[in-house]
């Protein structure tokens, strides 16, 4: 797996590792919209690097004109030490899988495969062979002769990546690759892309709204909000460390407290109510002693018990609502000046041998480093 | 009530083709006379069933044999099918653009452009093709400006030619040429021209390889409306055409009201009727492949 670091692949740390794509102060207007704002970023060769952010956040924006489907405004991209500026989409090393497939409709599945191959310099005689390889590879050998409207939807994603990767480009874009696949079919597709993504050993660039879909498949993240990046980092750290409440409030779901920052060094306490005790948590970016901080923390991260537990931070209240997810649970819980924290626990008995339920007082617990006190 | 709706299409098709191509096909058989009607044997019943008899013994197929034997008439069909054809293609290449340019237009300016394409039907088709004349004869609007202009010193003979047939078939038919390529031009999906270039393609490549043929429906079904029409047209090689213009339109009313021979005037129009049935039926065909195609 491309995120695993026991595999050692982290070329964003390595100083001297040249990137495949760099971005240079790259904006973006469409009129006096400001679809990118002045974005530097660097992807690396064989990186899986997802494009994470609500619709309109310029994530398309940013795949396309790595694509060569829109200009830049002002900046440089440079995509294996060449500037981009002025390059045609039909005179780059880029494929591109589009969102819709866009497979064309009057050509076989072979054809489609072909069909970019037949535009290169590539002889005659090799093509055919080249189709089988990349027919084999998504494993469609059987229906290389049918039509997109005779083969189902995930056989069309599949028929798709293989167009795109048959070329064999230095960069492969994914517009949202698996969007039109229902729930589990796309969770299996998403392991083939990582396969495939290995197997080929290309850059694969792909833009996603689904965090889920974002955390498994990628090697880094860029998670993006109105034209900037707010956070690009490995799916654990953006899920572990984000930098602001927009990351931590957008990747999974999260407890937010705010309050005021009061003694900060290592761990920063958190002023939250009065009359508490207040709240510890590691420091996060750009915290100010007096400022006003919220202090964020992952549900599963948060303990609950009936009886007061030995912990450094902990809180009283009252349950207020559980919603039973089958494997899990996440409790609502109501403290003191009406703040609600979720609190999830993994189901490791059966339902009748669990003992909080609606309205018990409850404590809720976590440890000096488990939450996060971040600005803004 | 269901049996009623579907009856009426068959209705109306009884009464308004089968009954008088019925009654076409029976002067087609009958001999020409100095009668009022100007044909030979009529129908009598008074005498019942002899008489129906010998009615009966008298059709023959003579007239079809004559249409074999005098060139006129297969030179007349070839002509037709050779104007026909000419003008087809030429609509088409004036359409295509039209229709490329009309689906390719900023969206609220399509309602506008449609409207003018339809604008013409406002008047009496007669008008407009009389209005010709005025456009291409000697001293017409066109001579006028090509000898203002300089191209010309003389002014070119360009009405009663051929040439001023293809420009009113042209120029009467092209919206049947224009919408039906505009509709599968429209619903042509954008991003499959992205992915062409995507995959390498220039422009003009995407366009031969994608857009061609995926407007391929349109293009058939806009040639069949314009070619079907245009082999039996009269108004306007008998208008704008000169008297060597041979189409078969034009022998057919000579035949009927010069010659007062119905007879093989009606053998003209059902052996013309048969050529066009095999266009019918390949434009039918191919509007059923379309429909399913996209269900």
């Amino acid at each position: 797996m491309p995120s695993d670091h026991a595999s050692g692949f982290a070329p964003w740390e390595d100083a001297d590792a040249t990137p495949l794509i760099s971005f240079d102060g790259v904006t973006k207007q469409f009129g006096s919209f400001t679809a990118i704002d002045n974005i530097d970023l660097q992807i690396y060769p064989k990186e899986f690097f997802a494009l994470l952010g609500p619709s309109g956040c310029g994530k398309t924006t940013l795949m396309r004109m790595l694509g060569g489907f829109e200009d830049v405004t002002e900046g440089t991209i440079t995509i294996d030490g060449q500037n981009m500026a002025g390059i045609p989409a039909n005179k780059r090393a880029v494929n591109m899988m589009f969102q819709s497939y866009a497979l064309f409709p009057h050509l076989s599945v072979a054809d489609n495969i072909a069909f970019g191959l037949k535009r290169s310099d590539m002889p005659k005689s090799e093509i055919q062979g080249r189709v089988d390889e990349m027919l084999r590879l998504v494993q469609l050998q059987k229906f290389a002769r049918r039509k997109p409207h005779q083969i189902s939807g995930g056989q069309r994603q599949r028929v798709a990546l293989a167009r795109a990767l048959a070329k064999a480009p230095k960069l492969l874009l994914l517009d949202e690759p698996l969007g039109a696949l229902d729930k589990k079919l796309r969770q299996e597709t998403q392991f083939e892309l990582m396969d495939i993504q290995e197997k080929t050993g290309t850059t694969f660039v792909i833009v996603t709204h689904d965090q889920e879909e974002a955390m498994t498949v990628a090697s880094r993240i860029a998670v993006m909000d109105n034209g900037l990046l707010k956070q690009v980092d490995t799916p654990d750290r953006v899920y572990e460390s984000p930098n602001s409440v927009y990351v931590a409030d957008f990747i999974g779901d999260v407890n937010i407290i705010t309050g005021t920052a009061s003694e900060v060094l290592e761990n920063t306490q958190l002023i939250w109510a009065e009359g508490a005790t207040p709240i510890t948590g590691m420091t996060g970016s750009r915290v100010v002693q007096g400022e006003p901080a919220s202090f964020v923390i992952r549900p599963e991260k948060v303990s609950i018990s009936k009886d007061e537990p030995q912990a450094a931070n902990k809180v009283q209240g009252k349950v207020i609502d559980i919603a039973y997810l089958g494997n899990m649970s996440t409790y609502h819980v109501a403290l003191a000046n009406g703040v609600i924290v979720k609190s999830q626990t993994a189901n490791n008995r059966r339902i009748a041998r669990r003992d909080i339920t609606w309205e018990d007082p409850v404590w809720l617990s976590w440890t000096d480093t488990a939450g996060l006190v971040l600005r803004d | 009530m269901r049996r009623l709706l579907i009856s009426i299409p068959y209705l109306w098709l009884l009464i308004l083709f089968l009954v008088p191509f019925g009654i076409v096909l029976k002067i087609a058989l009958s001999d020409v006379a100095l009668s009022i009607p100007p044909y030979t044997p009529q129908l009598d019943l008074s005498d019942g069933w002899t008489g129906f008899r010998a009615f009966w013994a008298e059709l023959d197929l003579e007239n079809f044999w004559f249409l074999t034997e005098d060139d006129l008439y297969w030179k007349a069909y070839l002509s037709s099918l050779k104007i026909a054809l000419i003008a087809t293609f030429l609509t088409l290449l004036v359409g295509f653009p039209i229709a490329y340019g009309m689906a390719n237009a900023p969206n609220h300016w399509r309602p506008t452009l449609m409207l003018l394409i339809i604008l013409p039907f406002w008047t009496s088709f007669l008008i407009r093709v009389y209005a010709w004349i005025g456009i291409l004869s000697n001293e017409g609007f066109l001579n006028q400006f090509l000898i203002w202009t300089g191209i010309l010193a003389e002014p070119a003979k360009i009405l009663n030619t051929d040439i001023a047939v293809y420009i009113g078939i042209v120029y009467t038919y092209l919206p049947f040429m224009v919408l039906p390529i505009y509709a599968t031009l429209e619903k042509l999906d954008g991003t499959l021209l992205e992915a062409a270039e995507d995959l390498g393609c220039t422009r003009i490549q995407a366009f031969w390889s994608v857009t061609a043929p995926l407007s391929k429906p349109g293009i058939i079904a806009g040639c069949f409306l314009v070619f079907i029409p245009a082999l039996g047209e009269f108004v306007i090689p008998s208008l704008l055409g000169g008297s060597d213009t041979l189409m078969i339109g034009k022998v057919l009313w000579e035949e009927f009201f010069s010659n007062r021979d119905w007879p093989v005037a009606s053998a003209v129009a059902v052996i013309l009727l048969l050529i066009l049935v095999v266009p019918i039926i390949l434009f039918q065909r191919n509007e059923q492949k379309q429909r399913e195609a996209e269900q």
